[in-house]
Order: structure tokens, then C-alpha cells, then sequence
């Protein structure tokens, strides 16, 4: 706390205090309104008629409320949107379970295990870190499509399950995990397999879930990658499709694509409202070992 | 390795060997637990690498009988003014520039001084965090539709809102330079300023109170400690948050994508957007890689810089 000069008598002190709190407050809630008004105003939008949204376009409440964006996207064969939720559901569980057992099994070998080659195997993925996401681009997708995932749920999960992200995050962790108790185990005779799942996975339960978290909301916004490998309206996932929903219905019918959008971000923003202290503080902690 | 001291007496060739057969087995083993994960990294990572810079030497186009060895032509080409695809990339290549020098800024200083005002330690500092941070878990699709709507020239809410106002109704904010950039750098302050803030306040909370006791003694004001204790001590984040500004920025696709097509013209058409199109859309997949090799060794070469000014004024 810095705002308080020393020398000044006590009342006039915390009359100040008081009076830089207010505008500190101020200040908090006039950002907060920035961020949040348009939020809200794509909400209440979602729920206008279109005849309302384009001709009483600053009237922010919904009046008549209808729910007619919601029905036309929901009877939509052309935009199945119903489809391109539960692809996303899937694609966004099957890659976090595939990071999560990847990862933490790749991470407890580079934590805990001595073995021939392990700073090169180390140094490889940390340094792909550093390597930006359109180098893979081109390549990633001839070898897609010389697996044949092109247009499939596989496109969208395995590829960006390989990132060095992952392995990173949880081999920090598993190194500042005590040895005690796998000194222990090891003592009793407990193979390393069992020492990983019966000690090490249960200690590690906040990172896992923090990892499984972050690559949850980054699979499920993923927008560049599912927009050119998927290519059937069935197929794609709720990011490509919000395109899809831009193109065809224009600026004409702006209710239905914001209830697209509200479709699509309403689940992240319930995730993030139960882990947000995870969230917050793994990205924070990013920085620190920056 | 922490059991040796346990080893009965034995001679020591045969525990020579017997360690090393130890070592063998947790090599072994250690590889097992790294099999799935290194089959994924092999396979989508070290692979498309190598795989990109054999694609970038050919003339490759995935719709014709035969892919020619072509050496660095791919590359020659983007650097030979007039050619079929040089205007067009370094355009794209520009309009990445303008965006990153625009926005990095703004990236850097708006959250600066959010986390200033969260450092405060008020009251619900907690619940603003959360809401400074909210934009930033929503996907860039997300975004990008939202802004388009109330972006809109002729339709969107905010020039109504500004007609309303009795103040100039009918700004090009997505179809005209300078409006598209301004529209493009405020979207992602607005979307992305969270993060930076988390990272920013975690540096300032790391830093010892002692320091700012010890300014106090000196008789420093608020200004003073922020220049004097607050900066200093945060420069190691600032240079993470830099650098990782920088390459978001110079990555940026969706808003583009989304909110201004590219308009006017392909002035705001990024080199993701251009690489994505040429090598995905239009099949030129050989000229489309050469691109992001270069983009890769432009953002190297300011990585590099960037760490060197850093470290130097520190």
C-alpha cells in the first residue's frame, strides 16, 4: 500500500484514504462496465426480433422478448447448431483427456526418472516453446490429410495434443513434489508405474485440473485450424461455425448470430466462473518463471 | 538413484555392471512413460517442421499430378518486387507490422495500470480481477462476431449510439484505414488486457514490501515508488509480457478474419490470414510455407533483439 505520505496529521490521512478509495472504485467499475456492457448488450440483443435489433438499434432491452433467434438456429438444417455444440463438447474432452494422460505420464519420466538422453528429450520440447503455431501450420495439414483425419473429430484433437504446453507445465509441478513418499514406496518395492498413479497423480490433483481446464477453453476456442480442416456443415465445431453464421445471415439478421455467440461462449464463461481462481493463477504463475 | 549406499559388498566390476544393467532398465522404463507423449510430439511437431521446410523447396500444389524440387525459388520469388505472390505478402506482412507496433503498446500499458489500481488491495479486488480477466476465456470467433455487430458501419450499435449522442454517426470503423486499425487494436485490448494484468499483478505482488518501506523513509511519494520500485522490479515480466505481446500480435488472424475481412481493399489482411488462404485455400502450399518460414525469422530476430535491449538496460 503505497498512497499514504508519512508526514501528513492523522484525520486529514484518512479523510485521503477514503477519498482515493472512492476513486479507486470508481475507476474498477467504470473498466468494469467497459468490459462488460458489450457482453450484455450481445445478450439482451439475442433475445430482440430483428425487426427491433436493426430499427430501435440503441433501445438495449428486448422489447417485444422473443426467442425466435434461438428457435431459427436450433431448426436450422443448414446451420446445425445443436451438431457443432456436441462436436465441440467432444473434441474439447477427448483432446484434454489425451493431454492429461500424455502429458503427466511424458512429465513424471522428465521430473523423476534418470535416463540416457534426457536433457536432449527436454531441451527438444522446451525448445518448440518457442517455435510460432504457423510454422505447423501447412505441414500439419498434409499429414492430417495423409492420415485421412480430414474433415473428422481426429483433425481437431490429436494434433494440438502434442504441444510442449502441457508436459512443461506438469514436470514444474511433479519436481516440487516432495520425494518423501515415493522414497517410501520405492523402499516397500512399488514398481514406478504404481508410484505415478497411486502417489504422484493423486498430490498433483490441482495441477491436473488447472492443465485440464486451460486446454478444455483452448480446444473448445480454437478457431484457425477446425476452420480449414473441417469441411461439412455437420462436422464442424461451434468456432468455424459462428463464421459460417456471419456469412449467412449477414448483417441483416444480427439476433440469431448473437444467440450463436451466446451459444458458444456461455459454456467457457461457466467454466471460468468455477475455476477462475485456477485460471487466474496459472497465468499469473506464468509469468513469475518468465 | 538414491539407493546405492544399500549395495551388499560385492566386487566392484560385478557392481559396475550391475549398475549400469539399473541404468539400462530405468532408461527403459523411463521411455515408456515417454512413448505417447513423444509418438504425439514426433509425429505433430518435430515432423511438421522438417516437413515444412521440405514443402517451402518445392513447387507444391496438392492438386497437381507432381510436386517439382524447385531449390529456393519459393523463397526468391518473395523477395523479387512484381512477382505473383510478393505484393501480396508483403502487404500482408505490412498490415501484421502496423498491427503489432499499434497494439503492443497498449497491451503493455493499459494493463500496467490496471494492475495498479488492483494492487490497491481493495475490497472485491478479487471479483475485478475476474472481470478484467472474463474477455480473454472467450474464443476469438467469439469476438470477432460480437465486434462485426456492433462495429458495423451503416447497422452497428455503436455509430447509433453515437448518432444518438448527436455526435458523427457513419465512422467506417471496419471498412476504412485508419478506423479498421483503431477498431482492430481496441477489440484486442479490450479482449486480451486481462492476461497481461494477472501476469503484471503477480509481479507486483512479488515484490518485498521492504522495498517501498525503504522509499518511504526517503520521503517517496506514490510517483516515485512507482518509478523507482514499482518499474524496476517488474522489468523480468515486462520482458516476458513483451515478447509474448509481440507474438500474439504478429499471429493475429480471427479479428481480421472476422471483423474486417481484410478491408479496404486487403489492407488489413494479415500474413496468417494470407499464409492460411495461399496455402490451405488456394493450394499453394510450397509458397504459403516459404511465407511462414519468413514470418518465423522475422519474430526471431525481434525475439532476439528484444532480449538484448532488455537485458542490456538492466
Amino acid at each position: 500500500m503505497a498512497s499514504v505520505p508519512l508526514a501528513l496529521p492523522h484525520r486529514q490521512t484518512s479523510r485521503r484514504k477514503i477519498g482515493t478509495q472512492v476513486a479507486l472504485y470508481l475507476a474498477l467499475v467504470m473498466i468494469a462496465l467497459v468490459i462488460l456492457t458489450p457482453l450484455v448488450w450481445v445478450l439482451l440483443t439475442s433475445f430482440k426480433t430483428n425487426f427491433a435489433a436493426i430499427n430501435d438499434p440503441t433501445n438495449p432491452l428486448p422489447l417485444p422478448f422473443t426467442t425466435d433467434a434461438y428457435s431459427t438456429l436450433l431448426g436450422s438444417s443448414e446451420q446445425p447448431i445443436f451438431r457443432w455444440f456436441l462436436n465441440s463438447l467432444v473434441a474439447a474432452t477427448l483432446q484434454t483427456v489425451l493431454v492429461l494422460v500424455t502429458a503427466s505420464l511424458g512429465a513424471y519420466a522428465l521430473a523423476r526418472l534418470e535416463f540416457v538422453g534426457k536433457r536432449i528429450v527436454f531441451g527438444c520440447i522446451v525448445g518448440t516453446l518457442f517455435v510460432p503455431p504457423v510454422i505447423l501450420l501447412i505441414p500439419n495439414y498434409l499429414i492430417v490429410q495423409n492420415l485421412g483425419w480430414l474433415d473428422t473429430i481426429w483433425a481437431i484433437t490429436v494434433p494440438h495434443a502434442a504441444g510442449a504446453f502441457g508436459i512443461f507445465f506438469l514436470r514444474q509441478f511433479f519436481v516440487n513434489l516432495p520425494v518423501a513418499l515415493e522414497e517410501a514406496a520405492r523402499i516397500d518395492g512399488a514398481g514406478e508405474f504404481r508410484i505415478f498413479l497411486q502417489i504422484v497423480l493423486p498430490l498433483s490433483r490441482p495441477a491436473l485440473a488447472t492443465l485440464a481446464v486451460l486446454t478444455f477453453l483452448a480446444n473448445w476456442n480454437d478457431f484457425l485450424w477446425p476452420l480449414y480442416v473441417l469441411l461439412s456443415p455437420e462436422n464442424l465445431t461451434l468456432q468455424p461455425g459462428l463464421s459460417i453464421l456471419q456469412g449467412a445471415y449477414g448483417s441483416t439478421y444480427y439476433p440469431v448470430i448473437m444467440a450463436g455467440a451466446v451459444i458458444a461462449a456461455v459454456p467457457v464463461l461457466v467454466i471460468f466462473t468455477v475455476a477462475q481462481r485456477q485460471v487466474v493463477e496459472s497465468v499469473a504463475n506464468a509469468g513469475l518463471k518468465g | 538413484m538414491a539407493s546405492l549406499p544399500l549395495a551388499p559388498a560385492t566386487s566392484p566390476a560385478s557392481r559396475l555392471s550391475r549398475a549400469a544393467g539399473r541404468g539400462r532398465r530405468k532408461t527403459l522404463t523411463a521411455y515408456l512413460f515417454l512413448t505417447p507423449f513423444l509418438v504425439l510430439f514426433c509425429v505433430f511437431v518435430v515432423a511438421p517442421i522438417i516437413t515444412g521446410l521440405w514443402v517451402s523447396l518445392h513447387d507444391w500444389n496438392p492438386l497437381l499430378p507432381r510436386q517439382p524440387f524447385v531449390g529456393l525459388q519459393n523463397y526468391i520469388e518473395l523477395f523479387t518486387p512484381g512477382s505473383l505472390t510478393s505484393g501480396d505478402f508483403w502487404e500482408s506482412m505490412r498490415a501484421t507490422a502496423i498491427f503489432t507496433i499499434a497494439s503492443v503498446p497498449f497491451l503493455l500499458v493499459v494493463p500496467f495500470a490496471l494492475a495498479v489500481l488492483l494492487h490497491q488491495k481493495l475490497k472485491g479486488g478479487t471479483v475485478f480481477r475476474a472481470i478484467f480477466f472474463a474477455p480473454y476465456v472467450l474464443g476469438v470467433a467469439v469476438i470477432g462476431v460480437i465486434w462485426k455487430f456492433l462495429l458495423d458501419p451503416q447497422s452497428g450499435t455503436l455509430n447509433k449510439v453515437l448518432g444518438a449522442m448527436g455526435l458523427p454517426d457513419s465512422i467506417p470503423w471496419t471498412v476504412d484505414v485508419p478506423w479498421v486499425w483503431i477498431s482492430l487494436v481496441g477489440v484486442t485490448v479490450w479482449w486480451t488486457m486481462g492476461f497481461n494484468t494477472v501476469i503484471l499483478l503477480a509481479g507486483m505482488q512479488g515484490i518485498g514490501s521492504e522495498l517501498y518501506d525503504a522509499a518511504a523513509v526517503d520521503g517517496a511519494g506514490v510517483w516515485r515508488k512507482l518509478t523507482g520500485v514499482t518499474l524496476p522490479g517488474l522489468r523480468p515480466v515486462f520482458m516476458f509480457i513483451t515478447t509474448t505481446s509481440i507474438l500474439a500480435s504478429a499471429n493475429m488472424f480471427g479479428q481480421s478474419f472476422l471483423i474486417t475481412a481484410g478491408a479496404p481493399g486487403d489492407e488489413s489482411r494479415t500474413a496468417i490470414m494470407y499464409i492460411a488462404d495461399q496455402g490451405l485455400k488456394q493450394s499453394q502450399m510450397g509458397a504459403a510455407s516459404a511465407m511462414s518460414y519468413i514470418l518465423f525469422a522475422c519474430l526471431a530476430v525481434i525475439s532476439v533483439i528484444n532480449f538484448r535491449l532488455q537485458r542490456e538496460r538492466s
